[in-house]
């Protein structure tokens, strides 16, 4: 990928902090930096599509190390969960064979397993010896007649956030629109209501969480034509411009999918959440006013109160239990205002929210949620964030699976709401499954077991560490979401002693 | 004597292999208070990380000296001095491992300059060694990058002492080389197993020390929380003898001997008894006693183990995929009761997987090892978490060993060495064979009549 497709990529118009100067992107510092790469954030946005077969050009190390690692499920087709690489040798890299390679690697994934597309991503060592992708995805398409998307996001293009995009991207430009929705089925649309098409876009179905979800929309008859891309199959995506609206879930990463469909087919799109009761409602709200038919919106708010009413209602025993509890949310992006919603209607006290990688909207968005009691954080030192959590008594640190180790390290209660969680939250009904992991974990017995002393000892069990380095498990915090040139001042908290 | 077979295909599907700086990573995490650092993209360091994270639910140390565009198309010799100077300065480790990647090599690092130059501009920070590896991912698995850095690891930090008579200063120490194949668990049982002699083991490294999964007194440390002290890898000449577990070791070993003069005896594997009591007398010989009776008890355990589950085991279809030493201590323990190993699948070519009890090795991925265990009938899998869904297509059960074992908690430092972790090991597979356990179908008879339906209660009147 050219230098100026990239810098093309990151100037996202419809983001509102897009008037920064791009100077102050800052280039990663080596011996001090942590996150993924271009490839992790394409994989992340396209590897759920589950009859695709994915394929990795490059050496092990990509897919070798990574595959098989998701949390994202499919109802149907499990063939994205079939690793698939090129596998470059020392051989192929020096006698340049790795188009060839890719070119019968194509031919194996079509005739193993009759995919409904390929995708091809690319990688740091093809793309530093000049593989031609897009020719070889282009003839092979030609030759098997099966559709043979590249996906040129090499790790070193950039962060997880520009691969996001790049995915995005590689779908406007190769797939959405090449395909007319399949007519409904006569029996499938209940008698007096119009059905209605949208779109979810960033929406991975971890742990499987979009199906807390579709049965309200079944129930609306809005039928979603895509997500992209949780529980997606190919077919969906390439029918995507025929939505109404799209909404783009949790992640502004691949909000050029979303603005470029507007442009070119006219589909209003807007920013929401599923996560916690008001936003959960506030979306669907969303949705139907900007189809704008009566009918929906009546209906949307019958279901509204209805779900709104038993949720809170079976959440009524857990309200004690966690109301008043001190939270510090350390994550990225559009999660540290959406997660803060959900946390504040279980009646939990956020007292701070890492905002690394969340974009001036997001800032603004948590400043209008949290008032003037907000701390953001803006330090990944594992050190600082630790600091933190002592200084502001939280009682639960809620983060990405990476800083996981580093609370429990620290004896500290810790919830995960990341890609490789085991638990969907998303909707009401998720709100149900959030709140059993809060209790399981703030009320555990195991935490005072392990922070006193043994009967023959004295000393303290808990000291803090010395005052310096990154979080050793910090690898990353999620599909990144806000922009890569959004790093602002930081503002760690002080130094607090240790508890 | 097995044949190598390999198989040319374009592409490796449902891949068995983890790449050699991962493995690297894992040798290095092994040194007490380490910083290891891949040379590449910031993505390479993030996978291992993730990679190492979830297979040991631990902290894990590794930095990267985040290659960008720039650096990728121009130069990036300052990533690297830039990188080990910030680690340097702000973790402040004992020992920093620094290993190249594929983006690297293809770029055409010269890592052993980088370190001169870093030492030529950063004098403060002499007194750290650095073990710089070349580790490209196109090139060899986990196990290789793993021997690739306990090489460089001891070749910073051990002074060439051969020859003045500093063998056998330290009386009661015996270095040990321990392979990428044998888990915290392992490495503690095998100390162990030295001191039962009497003898003070020095393991190299150890991940026992680090990755064994136990919460310290600090909350945070930047660097590794155990393993081998740097300060005692500067004495490794002074030992009695050195132990090496693992073929995959030779490199690192020769490069010990040579170094320290030191006398070494070499292991591949160190499950069923065999290999248990060469090991044992080893031991006897060095210590000059006699092998105490608690061995000789679990020596009997063992026996006796063998003996209960021969019945589970014997004629027993397995399929095994792993790293070439793995795929050896495993397949040779089976071999050893009476199964019979249908598919020996490693993801890279090594000399030692002539010496597997199989008529054939293959070289290949998942999708080899399940075409494999199909047409050979296997009725157990062994390999990593990988393989589940192979298992389950399948339709045989699965004992999960080597890396990663994402779905399984404590696997990471399960014991599988010495008579108690062989024993352990025999009871975990006949298990498996026992809860899958095929009876004979029926056969419903033609002439096997069913009784006409006793009269309800009701209809008889009843109460």
């Amino acid at each position: 990928m050219k230098a100026a497709d990239i810098a093309e990529l990151m100037n996202e118009p419809a983001c509102e902090h897009n008037k920064k100067e791009k100077s102050g992107c800052a280039r990663p510092k080596p011996g001090a930096s942590a996150g993924g790469c271009a490839f992790d954030g394409a994989q992340i946005a396209l590897l759920p599509i589950a009859d695709v077969a994915h394929i990795v050009h490059g050496p092990i190390a990509c897919s070798g190390n990574s595959w098989d690692n998701r949390g994202t499920l499919s109802s149907g087709s499990t063939l994205y969960k079939i690793g698939m690489t090129t596998d470059l040798s020392e051989q192929d890299v020096i006698m340049g064979r790795g188009e060839k390679r890719l070119f019968h690697g194509i031919k194996q994934a079509i005739d193993t397993h009759a995919p409904a597309a390929v995708f091809v991503y690319n990688t740091c060592v093809p793309a530093l010896i000049g593989d031609d992708i897009e020719a070889v995805c282009r003839a092979a398409a030609e030759r098997w007649g099966v559709p043979v998307v590249p996906i040129d996001c090499a790790g070193f293009y950039g962060t997880k956030n520009l691969g996001n995009r790049i995915a995005g991207e590689a779908m406007v430009k190769h797939v959405i629109g090449t395909r007319e929705p399949e007519p409904l089925p006569a029996e499938a649309v209940p008698a007096g209501i119009t059905v209605h098409n949208i779109n979810l876009i960033g929406e991975y179905n971890i742990a499987g969480e979009l199906w807390y979800l579709t049965p309200l929309f079944d129930e609306l008859g809005i039928r979603i034509l895509c997500t992209l891309s949780g529980d997606a199959r190919f077919h969906e995506v390439q029918t995507m411009h025929r939505a109404e609206v799209s909404m783009l879930v949790c992640a502004k990463a691949m909000i050029n999918v979303a603005r470029k469909m507007e442009e070119r087919y006219g589909i209003p799109w807007f920013e929401g959440s599923f996560y916690g009761i008001t936003d959960t409602s506030a979306a669907l709200r969303d949705i139907a006013r900007i189809i704008a038919d009566p009918d929906l919106i009546a209906r949307t708010e019958a279901l509204i109160a209805r779900e709104e009413a038993r949720v809170r209602g079976e959440l009524a025993i857990w309200r004690p239990r966690l109301e008043g509890k001190r939270v510090l949310l350390f994550t990225g992006g559009v999660k540290s205002w959406s997660v803060v919603s959900a946390l504040q209607d279980l009646g939990m006290n956020v007292v701070a929210s890492g905002t690394k990688k969340s974009t001036e909207e997001d800032k603004a968005r948590i400043l209008e949620l949290m008032g003037d009691n907000t701390i953001m954080l803006n330090s990944e030192g594992a050190r600082d964030l630790l600091n933190a959590v002592y200084e502001l008594k939280a009682d639960i640190l809620i983060a990405g699976g990476r800083n996981l180790y580093t609370a429990l390290k620290a004896r500290l209660p810790f919830l995960d709401i990341n890609q490789e969680r085991e638990f969907g939250y998303a909707g009401y009904e998720g709100m149900k499954e959030l709140v059993r992991q809060l209790a399981l974990t703030l009320e555990s017995p195991v935490w005072d077991a392990v922070r006193k002393p043994a009967p023959w000892s004295h000393k303290a069990m808990v000291v803090a560490g010395p005052e310096m380095g990154d979080s050793p498990d910090a690898a990353d915090d999620e599909e990144a979401h806000g922009h890569d040139h959004d790093h602002d001042h930081p503002h760690p908290a002080a130094a607090g002693a240790a508890a | 004597m097995a044949e190598i077979i390999r198989h040319p295909k374009a592409l490796a599907v449902n891949p068995l292999k983890s790449s050699a700086p991962a493995g690297a990573a894992l040798a290095f995490l092994g040194i007490n208070r380490a910083m290891p650092i891949f040379h590449g993209s910031q993505g390479c360091t993030a996978f291992a990380k993730v990679f190492l994270v979830r297979h040991f639910r631990e902290p894990i140390p590794l930095q990267t000296t985040a290659m960008d565009q720039v650096a990728t198309v121009m130069n990036a010799d300052d990533n690297v001095i830039q990188a080990l100077a910030t680690v340097c300065g702000k973790s402040k480790p004992a020992l920093v491992g620094l290993a190249t990647t594929a983006l690297a090599e293809t770029q055409g690092t010269d890592i052993a300059r980088l370190v001169r130059d870093f030492r030529a501009q950063s004098p403060q920070f002499d007194h750290i060694p650095v073990a710089a590896v070349n580790t490209p991912d196109f090139a060899g698995c986990l196990e290789t990058g793993y021997a690739s850095a306990v090489k460089g690891i001891l070749d910073a930090t051990v002074p060439h002492t051969a020859g003045t008579g500093l063998v056998g200063k330290r009386k009661k120490q015996v270095n040990l080389l321990l392979g990428a194949h044998l888990t915290p668990g392992d490495v503690e049982a095998i100390k162990e197993w030295v001191e039962l002699f009497g003898l003070r083991p020095l393991a190299v490294p150890d991940l026992a020390d680090s990755l064994d999964g136990h919460l310290i007194a600090e909350d945070f440390v930047p660097v590794t929380l155990g393993g081998t002290p740097v300060s005692e890898l500067a004495t490794l000449g002074e030992a009695v003898a050195t132990i090496v577990v693992g073929r995959s070791l030779k490199g690192a070993a020769d490069l010990l001997a040579e170094r320290s003069g030191v006398p070494d005896h070499r292991f591949g594997g160190l499950m069923g008894i065999d290999a248990c009591d060469q090991f044992t007398q080893t031991l006897a010989e060095i210590a000059g006693i006699a092998v105490p009776d608690k061995l000789e008890r679990h020596r009997a355990q063992l026996q006796d183990t063998m003996v209960d589950t021969h019945f589970m085991t014997g004629l027993r279809r397995v399929a095994i995929a792993a790293d070439p030493d793995l795929l050896l201590q495993l397949a040779t323990l089976l071999a050893g009761m009476g199964s019979e190993i249908v598919a020996a699948v490693s993801p890279i070519k090594a000399a030692s997987l002539a010496s597997l009890p199989s008529a054939q090795a293959h070289v290949g991925d998942l999708e080899d090892l399940e075409t494999l265990a199909r047409s050979g009938g296997a009725e157990l899998l062994i390999a990593n978490s990988h393989a589940v869904a192979t298992a389950a297509r399948l339709g045989i059960p699965l004992l999960r060993a080597g890396m990663p074992q994402y779905d399984l908690v404590g696997g990471h430092c399960k014991t599988w060495v010495g008579y108690r972790g062989t024993r352990q090991a025999l009871f975990d597979l006949a298990n498996l064979v026992l809860q899958h356990h095929e009876t004979i179908a029926p056969h419903h008879s033609r002439f096997k009549l069913h009784a006409p339906a006793a009269p309800s209660p009701v209809a008889a009147g009843g109460h």
